[in-house]
């Protein structure tokens, strides 16, 4: 047995997905600072993913906790890539010319 | 089943779930869906973090075809229009509607795979391979193809979903008041369009 939900306007969410889809494609050929274009693509795809998550699959319209369930692996990536975050530091670091000079130490021995 | 017969047999599950009163199926879905996203979400991240660190990443955009892509993106924010109105079909007793758009939604799919099919083609003559490119960063090949790739996995698993869910629809299995099948497995292919946006903006736009 199905319940019936309030139906979402699905037309007017597929025009706002088009617009922003259309908009990412413009804001990479934006004379805009790399940083700013990456905030706007990631503001704007995370706004299309919660049309669809919201409307599309009804989350809008679910109880709470479901829509903690679905939230949670954002909240364990957003986890994931704090803890990546020390390695990359590392790796950034370790520029050529520190490089070369660890080789020449490592070749006096 | 009776009330009675439920007391005789404790094993048997109650006839609701709280969380989602039309059915458990739906709720191991959304379940099923989030342990999903965590494997997209680690796959995401690990990319992140390897193009973050590396010092000769292409841009995306100078290598992988844009235009292709968006109407890929595109097709498939139309199939999950037309299986919303499938379902909103179905809901309405409108079987012949439900048949329509289920089967428009399974040619967005089948038309994506083959544009995929076609993107990765013409990479590989490019030089573009697992283990390197001709571009850059070794690693940005090798992501590129195990990210769109994963995702192409679910689009093909979502197309064979949707194919049974039309034989059965067929065969006149979905009615006003019987169509959880049908809601469940267009919560699938929702996310897989879901996915796609987040790999359309990371992998390829970024």
């Amino acid at each position: 047995m199905t319940v019936a939900h309030e139906e979402p306007n699905y037309m007017g969410v597929f025009w706002w997905l088009l617009v922003l889809t259309i908009l990412e494609i413009c804001v990479i050929y934006a004379p805009m600072a790399h940083l700013a274009i990456v905030l706007l693509l990631i503001v704007m795809a995370l706004t299309k993913a919660s049309l669809v998550a919201m409307f599309y699959m009804h989350l809008a319209l679910e109880k709470r906790t479901l829509g903690i369930i679905a939230l949670t692996p954002l909240v364990l990536c957003v986890f994931l890539i704090f803890a990546l975050t020390p390695d990359l530091g590392a790796v950034i670091h370790q520029s050529p010319k520190a490089e070369a000079a660890a080789e020449g130490v490592h070749g006096e021995h | 089943m009776s009330q009675a017969a439920v007391l005789e047999h404790p094993g048997v599950e109650p006839a609701e779930s709280p969380l989602t009163p039309e059915s458990w199926g739906k709720l191991g879905m959304w379940i099923f869906l989030a342990g999903d996203a965590m494997s997209f979400g680690a796959l995401l991240a690990g990319y992140g973090a390897l193009r973050y660190s590396s010092g000769d990443w292409p841009t995306p955009s100078h290598v992988l075809g844009i235009q292709l892509t968006a109407f890929m993106t595109f097709l498939l924010i139309c199939s999950s229009v037309t299986m919303v109105k499938g379902l909103s079909a179905i809901q309405h007793g409108d079987q012949a509607g439900l048949r329509r758009f289920v089967g428009l939604t399974i040619l967005g799919g089948v038309a994506f795979l083959s544009m995929q099919a076609y993107e990765w083609t013409h990479l590989i003559e490019h030089g573009m391979r697992l283990s390197g490119n001709p571009f850059g960063a070794s690693l940005f090949s090798t992501t590129f193809f195990c990210l769109t790739g994963f995702h192409g996995c679910h689009v093909f698993g979502g197309v064979v979903y949707l194919s049974c869910i039309l034989v059965q629809a067929l065969r006149g299995r979905y009615s006003v008041t019987d169509n959880n099948p049908v809601e469940i497995a267009a919560l699938y292919w929702h996310f897989v369009d879901l996915v796609w946006i987040l790999v359309f903006t990371f992998v390829y736009l970024v």
